[in-house]
């Protein structure tokens, strides 16, 4: 009786999977000869046509420089523990990694794969990087991102924190410092990990990042804060 | 059937002659009043006269002076004087009910400061033999919001009556009449917060050491007169009361109820237990975290030494250290089989089953999912010889199974250090707040201007930064592991 009452619970589960998705959204059906367009680059980012930009209202900053993704792949994020994460994350894929400001349209060579760097303003508070790797077709999934831009203070500022939300795990460096870790598999969330107490330079100060994912919809958020939990003034947001 | 016992309560003047020992001293009294500070040390008196001192809030021994013998006194700083009420007698439900209530002054409470020296004392009220009401046992309420001084005193023989008092002098206001505002209870006490007047009293039975029912009771009302409700609408006048304190961890019989407001969320309450269990069935000093619900007063626990999860109130990710997650290999099987093979339970994580993997020297702490794994399960013990503040010692917070502990970094941040040295940086305060929440601040930055405790500065980061009571990232839920 089990038996039957288990390839019955299978039968019946096949046939409901076949009916949902003959009514998914965005699925091609005999009638139909093209498959919908998916979210295009455009939805989401704009190219950098002006010389500054500033963090949004809420203090995040939406201007970076992001080069399409390495190829890293993993079938599951259970695997970024800190352990693991410091050797994906000092590893050098390309030659002055850790020290690189990019310019639009520069190459590197990483293994089989040569990659741009596309400098670009987030429509949204979050640099979505699924959306950035789908747009341009690249790969979606078991990626690794870098990202780099320029934070100009007018003074010198004591006791701000990075805060940083990502998908999946990342990690980051001001000014050549290592300024903060999020590891584990993890989802982009406004302000989830604060570095320690930070100092912004006057002038200009080089932001850097790493984030890498397996499945799942790579994605960050980025502003500094001050000791009340506000987002720092005075900030513009450059590419170099 | 209670009694004062004059008798019993003189032989407590013997107590300062007794050295003490112990860290947290001899806090052995009977019906303390409330709290007063005075140049940075803690006072509390008693009946028969004298009381105890502390000069941290933690470990109090015998040394207060307060003349006159009597019962149950109360005192309150007014302006920069300490008014202190007592009653002269220690009334008696079996003889005779002639009682006054007397106040006297002092400009301080320290005994060996050249302007330690007490005022003629007054009588203020009083009781006969034959009347509804029996004069003892003194609590006074300076009004907030009118500066008005009033009086409670009475005990179960008859009523709990309220005077007013001139705040300039400490006598009785002229032309002022006694009102009736409770019944079936003694050791009261009045105060007032957000719009409420409260009577606190003790109801129950005094004075019978490990049998002693006494427990501690409130009612309210929006006006210093009454009528003083309880929360189902009793009044106080016919024996209502909804409990603030009662027996528990080893201690029964909560009475005089005295409250001592630290700073907007931290306040305290004191009483005496009749019976400490642990201290011989002794009556002792008792301070204990006092809550607000809903606008009732509550008692908060002592806080117990075990194994905790540390959650933070922002997020509800909980403290742990910044190590690998090391995953439980499981046989995993299909929800939905039923082949009635028993279900056998999980062994949790050990720690010996990581430690391994952990680095040796400084580990940093951070927040994350709570999954009852070694590296967020924390000891919180008391350090008996690193002393203490109102209401509690300080407590090393170790890693469970091992001396790994949280410490506060000299640019006020928080990491784990590898072997508990007993430095202040390791030390931790802990506050249960009005809300039940905890505050934890390490003794560190015990002296800075402002209150630094342990907060989130994001979901997944402690740090140490300004306390703020308005604000969850301040707030912390401690949780026993079982």
């Amino acid at each position: 009786m089990n038996k039957f009452r288990q390839l019955t619970t299978f039968f019946v589960g096949i046939t409901a999977l076949f009916a949902l998705s003959s009514f998914a959204p965005g699925t091609a059906t005999d009638e139909e000869s093209e498959p919908v367009q998916g979210p295009k680059f455009e939805d989401y980012f704009n190219s950098v046509t002006t010389p500054s930009a500033a963090p949004d209202n809420e203090g995040f900053i939406r201007r970076w420089t992001v080069l399409e993704p390495i190829s890293k792949p993993n079938r599951s994020n259970t695997v970024f523990t800190d352990s693991y994460l410091r050797d994906a994350f000092t590893t050098e894929y390309f030659p002055k990694q850790f020290s690189v400001i990019p310019r639009d349209g520069m190459k590197v060579k990483v293994a089989d794969q040569t990659l741009s760097w596309h400098a670009i303003d987030s429509k949204l508070f979050n640099v979505k990087l699924f959306r950035f790797a789908s747009g341009l077709k690249k790969n979606v999934y078991g990626v690794l991102f870098w990202a780099v831009t320029v934070v100009n203070s007018d003074r010198d500022i004591d006791d701000v924190r990075l805060s940083v939300g990502s998908n999946s795990a990342s990690m980051w460096w001001l000014n050549g410092e290592e300024a903060l870790l999020l590891s584990g598999d993890r989802r982009m969330v406004k302000d989830d990990c604060m570095s320690r107490r930070l100092k912004l330079k006057k002038g200009k100060n080089i932001l850097r990042g790493a984030v890498i994912n397996g499945p799942g919809m790579s994605d960050f958020c980025v502003r500094f804060i001050d000791e009340s939990g506000n987002p720092v003034t005075g900030l513009t947001i450059t590419n170099k | 059937m209670k009694t004062k016992n004059i008798l019993s309560a003189l032989a407590l003047l013997f107590v300062p002659m007794i050295e003490s020992q112990a860290q947290v001293g001899k806090p052995f009294i009977h019906d303390p009043s409330t709290l007063a500070e005075c140049d940075g040390k803690y006072y509390t008196f008693g009946t028969g006269g004298g009381g105890l001192i502390s000069e941290d809030g933690w470990t109090w021994n015998s040394g207060a002076v307060r003349p006159g013998g009597g019962a149950a006194p109360d005192v309150l700083k007014i302006g920069k004087r300490y008014l202190v009420a007592y009653s002269a007698t220690g009334g008696g439900l079996g003889g005779g009910h002639r009682g006054r209530v007397l106040t006297m002054w002092n400009n301080t409470l320290d005994p060996n400061s050249p302007d330690f020296k007490y005022t003629e004392p007054i009588e203020v009220a009083a009781s006969l033999d034959d009347e509804d009401c029996d004069a003892i046992d003194a609590g006074l309420l300076l009004d907030p919001t009118d500066g008005r001084l009033w009086l409670t005193y009475g005990t179960y023989f008859g009523f709990i009556r309220l005077v007013e008092l001139d705040p300039k002098t400490g006598k009785r206001v002229e032309g002022n009449e006694a009102i009736n505002i409770a019944i079936d209870c003694e050791a009261t006490d009045l105060i007032y917060r957000n719009g409420w007047y409260y009577l606190l009293g003790t109801h129950g039975t005094c004075c019978d050491g490990v049998n002693s029912t006494y427990n501690i009771v409130v009612g309210r009302s929006r006006k210093v007169t009454g009528p003083y409700l309880d929360n189902v609408g009793r009044d106080m006048l016919q024996g209502g009361g909804k409990m603030v304190a009662g027996a528990g961890y080893r201690k029964v019989g909560a009475g005089h109820f005295g409250r001592t407001v630290l700073e907007d969320g931290v306040e305290k309450m004191s009483c005496h237990y009749e019976a400490d269990f642990d201290q011989g069935g002794r009556s002792v000093l008792a301070i204990l975290p006092l809550l607000w619900e809903n606008d009732w007063p509550v008692a908060g626990e002592p806080l117990q030494e075990g194994t905790y999860e540390i959650e933070s109130v922002r997020r509800g990710y909980s403290l742990e250290l910044a190590v690998d997650f090391v995953r439980m290999q499981q046989e995993r099987r299909r929800f939905w089989d039923d082949n009635g093979e028993p279900l056998p339970p999980i062994k949790e994580q050990t720690l010996q089953d990581v430690i391994g993997t952990w680095p040796t020297g400084d580990i940093n702490v951070r927040m994350s999912d709570y999954m009852f794994r070694p590296h967020q399960l924390w000891n919180i013990t008391a350090v008996p010889e690193a002393g203490g503040y109102l209401g509690g010692p300080y407590y090393k917070i170790v890693i469970a199974g091992t001396n790994r502990a949280l410490a506060a970094t000299d640019d006020a941040e928080v990491v784990s250090v590898p072997e508990f040295t007993g430095a202040d940086e390791q030390l931790w305060r802990i506050d249960q707040l009005t809300d039940g929440k905890y505050r934890i601040m390490p003794k560190k930055f015990a002296n800075s201007k402002k209150p630094l405790a342990l907060v989130s500065a994001g979901d997944c980061t402690p740090t140490i930064a300004k306390f703020d009571m308005k604000s969850d990232n301040s707030k912390w839920n401690l949780k026993a592991h079982k």
